[in-house]
């Protein structure tokens, strides 16, 4: 995850691990990536009454090169995925990433062209958070559960499934190609198979 | 002219995974029993639905959309005076305006495509008529029409506190309408929206560009014949087709 | 201004004064008192392209700002939008009218009780009905209890994007109080699916009258707070005082409405003008100013807040008790909905009617849920005034179950075109200033 991987593994103790972990996640720097309504909730979230402070993490951080926690709130249309994807990248290691409503973890209402079906087609996603828009203690709910899944990583090089043979990258391929009419490619064909069949190339939630 | 019931999907290659109804079950047990039953056809059954048990179109029941007709005079209200000031001042009124129609309290002036642009300068600068505020230009797609994209200019008179819509048409094979943003410039993006949805070009227009859909798209998604474009949705064990291909009882 | 090299047998002094090109660029030398005939093409030429992109604390959304600066000046702006389109009008062709509701809700997401509204009356006038006369006093409490908690927004989101981070702090403090009243009417923080065509989805329950009239004590000395927070401040005053002028003639070219062109000194406010659900029955003023700039805007919302108090004041004591939804039972709503052991559902009695007593019930029960009213064909154009100027519905029906054409006419979609005339020749942190003056929600913008 961060400098640990660096370490050969079986050096580092348990009780390191479990500091290194609390100390990441009693201050997780959320990125701002607020899109639509969910976004809304995520500031009332963040505003006095449901204290995202008491977290440590009332510093939405603009720039991704401080954050390490992407919230990805609200509905990710076409255009804005390279957007998503790029500040993504520009997060440095550890980093998580919660999908807040129904839009961000399955396009939600919006099962149509224009709307990304899920940011798992994107980024890979640590929690996904129901709800249209889920209210402030619903993203509460999720921020505790994701504490719980820090707290539960393994330190160390084997804790990535990216070192492992077979990992290959999804091919970025630009949407107009993939959703052309031209009947060459049923874009539903690709993107099932894709997910479902493909070299692993997506990391799924279950990574770790 | 006729239009093909709501909800029933255009023509594609069918998504696959998509649960088999009774034909299916019909040919397995069927096949199990004679090897040389013919296997029903998966077409359609006898009311033209391809879904099996989709009783869309039952009885051959299409929905026209109609074109509304001239409404004859009085229109009633402010209309008439309105209209009559049109006519008298704005020169060409009969080959501009092909029809007028008045319904459900609003003014409706059906207007040439090459004209628009400058019935709305008049309207914009005549004293009678003020509509200072251009609010929006949209389109419609009636696509069993010959000219099958509408474009729909909504006017605003704040002096007089009237409402006047005014719709063109153009079709397919040329899809050109003058642009209005030299008389109303708020009808930059709504002309750029337009285009971007539909297709119709706007010729004057400064710079015409997609402006919701990424700049590489291909197709105009507002159109009728352009896919709703979901994704079939698991849920508790079943696979929900998406919206557009679902079976519709309307 | 190369200076050539003398006599070829002389080395060129390498700090003499002049220019010459490398690979990195031009490279300047300067040799004291000639720093303004030397670096003049320089500064004259230094025009950067900053891209303030669609992930930014401060373009209040997912608007792309593209801007190019000389020095800190803006020579030209433009603004990139469709970062959140959601395709809402195709999707709402595919649905029920009634199902329409729930997607036109999330459109502007700040102000969701307008988008059901201008829909409702849209379908009704299509329709030809009107909504009884509790469900239209109940609407416009609903709507000005929405434009009361999306200036809030406004204030909070222009100030965090100006750095008076507690004036979000303060206006979101205060919304939650909002929220919880339409929490308590609606069953929603957001995005209701209230207000339907033909009324609204159920009565008031009780104790909601109770609970605004608390509200009612309450919001004064909060909203005084946010008076006293940032009108009176000098930093806020001068942050945005004289930034972002746009007078009448700009505004109503560009078809800018709502509190731009109210600060303006235009007071164009639809529920005066063109008065819909009963608002010519209230008493209440339209604010103006005549700044035309960020501080009118700010004064005109700030006093618009106060407007909606004395209305919802007003529309508290216009509740009669009658029926909140149409009457023609091929419109309405079959079902009675009741509170059940599982939560809000179909109450007993009338399933007990429609399965165990009434045939035509239950087919017309069925029929009213799965396909939904026919509304005659036609077009028309309805407009209500949202926080943000004018929210138009422009709806086609070809006499179906379902919408065939619904075109939104979004104000921040139109105000938005505003940010180039507005931000020319100003500051870049003028440009910020601007955007936040015009309150843009860019699920409005890109539907």
């Amino acid at each position: 995850m961060g400098i640990e991987e660096k370490i050969p593994s079986g050096v580092v103790l348990t009780s390191v691990e479990k500091v290194v972990n609390w100390s990441r996640k009693s201050s997780l720097w959320p990125a701002t990536f607020g899109l639509a309504c969910c976004a809304i909730e995520m500031m009332a979230t963040g505003a006095g009454r449901y204290d995202l402070a008491r977290f440590g993490m009332e510093v939405f951080r603009p720039s991704p090169r401080q954050a390490d926690l992407m919230i990805v709130a609200g509905r990710v249309s076409q255009k804005m995925a390279p957007v998503l994807r790029q500040i993504y990248d520009q997060m440095p290691e550890p980093k998580w990433v919660i999908a807040m409503g129904v839009c961000a973890s399955s396009g939600g209402m919006f099962n149509n062209y224009a709307i990304v079906q899920g940011v798992d087609h994107v980024v890979p996603v640590d929690i996904y958070l129901p709800g249209c828009p889920p209210r402030p203690e619903m993203l509460l709910d999720a921020i505790l559960k994701l504490h719980d899944k820090i707290m539960d990583e393994p330190l160390g090089s084997n804790a990535r499934r990216r070192e492992l043979p077979g990992y290959a990258p999804r091919e970025l391929v630009a949407s107009s190609q993939r959703y052309s009419s031209d009947g060459k490619v049923d874009h539903r064909t690709a993107l099932r198979t894709e997910l479902m069949d493909g070299p692993g190339g997506l990391v799924r939630a279950d990574r770790r | 002219m006729s239009v093909t019931p709501q909800g029933s999907p255009p023509p594609r290659p069918k998504p696959d995974g998509e649960v088999e109804t009774a034909p299916a079950v019909a040919a397995s047990s069927a096949s199990a029993v004679a090897a040389n039953v013919a296997e029903p056809d998966q077409g359609s059954d006898m009311f033209g639905a391809a879904m099996g048990g989709d009783t869309s179109g039952f009885g051959g029941l299409v929905r026209t959309t109609p074109a509304p007709a001239s409404t004859p005079r009085p229109y009633g209200g402010w209309y008439d005076e309105a209209v009559d000031a049109l006519v008298e001042a704005y020169p060409g009124f009969g080959d501009t305006v092909t029809r007028v129609v008045v319904d459900r309290d609003e003014l409706t002036l059906h207007v040439q495509r090459d004209k628009v642009a400058d019935l709305c300068r008049h309207l914009r600068d005549d004293a009678e008529h003020r509509y200072e505020v251009l609010l929006g230009v949209s389109g419609v797609d009636f696509p069993e029409q010959a000219e099958r994209f509408h474009v729909v200019y909504h006017l605003l008179s704040m002096t007089y506190r009237r409402r006047l819509r005014l719709e063109t048409t153009c079709s397919e094979a040329d899809p050109h309408v003058v642009s209005v943003t030299d008389v109303y410039p708020t009808a930059d993006f709504h002309e750029r929206e337009t285009w971007d949805m539909f297709g119709v070009q706007f010729d004057g227009h400064p710079a015409l560009t997609r402006i919701l859909m990424p700049d590489d798209w291909e197709g105009h998604p507002q159109r009728k014949d352009y896919p709703l474009g979901g994704v079939p949705v698991e849920y508790k064990g079943a696979q929900i087709p998406p919206p557009d291909e679902r079976r519709s009882y309307a | 201004m190369t200076t050539t090299s003398g006599p070829t047998t002389e080395t060129p002094d390498p700090y003499a004064a002049g220019t010459r090109d490398t690979t990195e660029g031009t490279v300047y030398t300067v040799t004291g008192g000639d720093w303004d005939t030397m670096l003049a093409d320089a500064f004259q030429e230094e025009r950067i392209v900053v891209n303030m992109g669609p992930q930014h604390p401060s373009t209040h959304g997912v608007l792309r700002l593209v801007m190019e600066l000389e020095g800190e000046t803006v020579i030209a702006a433009r603004t990139v939008i469709g970062y959140l389109h959601t395709g809402i009008e195709k999707n709402l062709e595919y649905r029920n009218w009634v199902q329409g509701v729930t997607f036109v809700t999330r459109m502007d997401y700040l102000s969701p009780i307008f988008n059901e509204t201008g829909y409702s009356l849209a379908v009704e006038k299509l329709l030809g009905i009107e909504a009884p006369p509790r469900a239209q006093v109940i609407r416009v409490l609903c709507m000005e209890l929405n434009r009361i908690s999306s200036h809030l927004v406004a204030f909070a989101t222009g100030g965090l994007e100006l750095g008076a981070l507690t004036a979000m702090t303060n206006a979101f403090r205060e919304r939650e109080m909002i929220l919880d009243v339409l929490e308590m009417i609606t069953g929603l923080r957001m995005n209701h699916a209230y207000v339907r065509p033909g009324g609204v989805a159920q009565d008031l329950p009780p104790g909601a009258v109770e609970k605004i009239r608390e509200l009612l004590t309450v919001l004064p000395d909060k909203l005084s707070g946010i008076d006293k927070l940032l009108t009176g401040n000098p930093i806020w005053q001068a942050r945005t005082q004289n930034v972002a002028h746009l007078d009448v003639q700009g505004c109503l070219a560009l078809g800018v409405t709502g509190p731009v062109l109210r600060s303006a000194g235009l007071g164009w406010d639809l529920r005066k003008a063109e008065p819909y659900c009963g608002y010519e029955g209230y008493d209440f003023d339209v604010p103006t100013t005549t700044d035309a700039d960020c501080w009118g805007r700010f004064l005109v919302r700030k006093q618009e807040m106060w407007e909606s108090l004395k209305i919802i004041e007003q529309a508290l004591d216009k509740l009669e008790p009658g029926p909140v939804m149409v009457e023609d039972t091929k419109i309405a709503w079959p079902a009675q909905l009741a509170l059940g052991s599982d939560g809000m559902g179909q109450s007993l009695d009338h399933v007990k009617k429609i399965m165990g007593t009434s045939m035509e019930a239950l087919i017309h029960h069925f029929k009213l849920v799965t396909e939904g009213f026919r509304v005659p064909a036609g077009q028309v154009y309805t407009a209500v005034e949202s926080p943000r100027g004018e929210l138009g519905f422009h709806v086609v029906s070809d006499g179906g179950t379902r919408p065939y054409r619904v075109h939104v006419r979004d104000p921040s979609f139109t105000n938005l075109q505003a940010t180039a005339a507005m931000c020319e020749g100003g500051m870049l942190s003028d440009a910020i200033a601007a955007v936040a003056s015009l309150d843009p929600v860019m699920g409005g913008v890109d539907r």
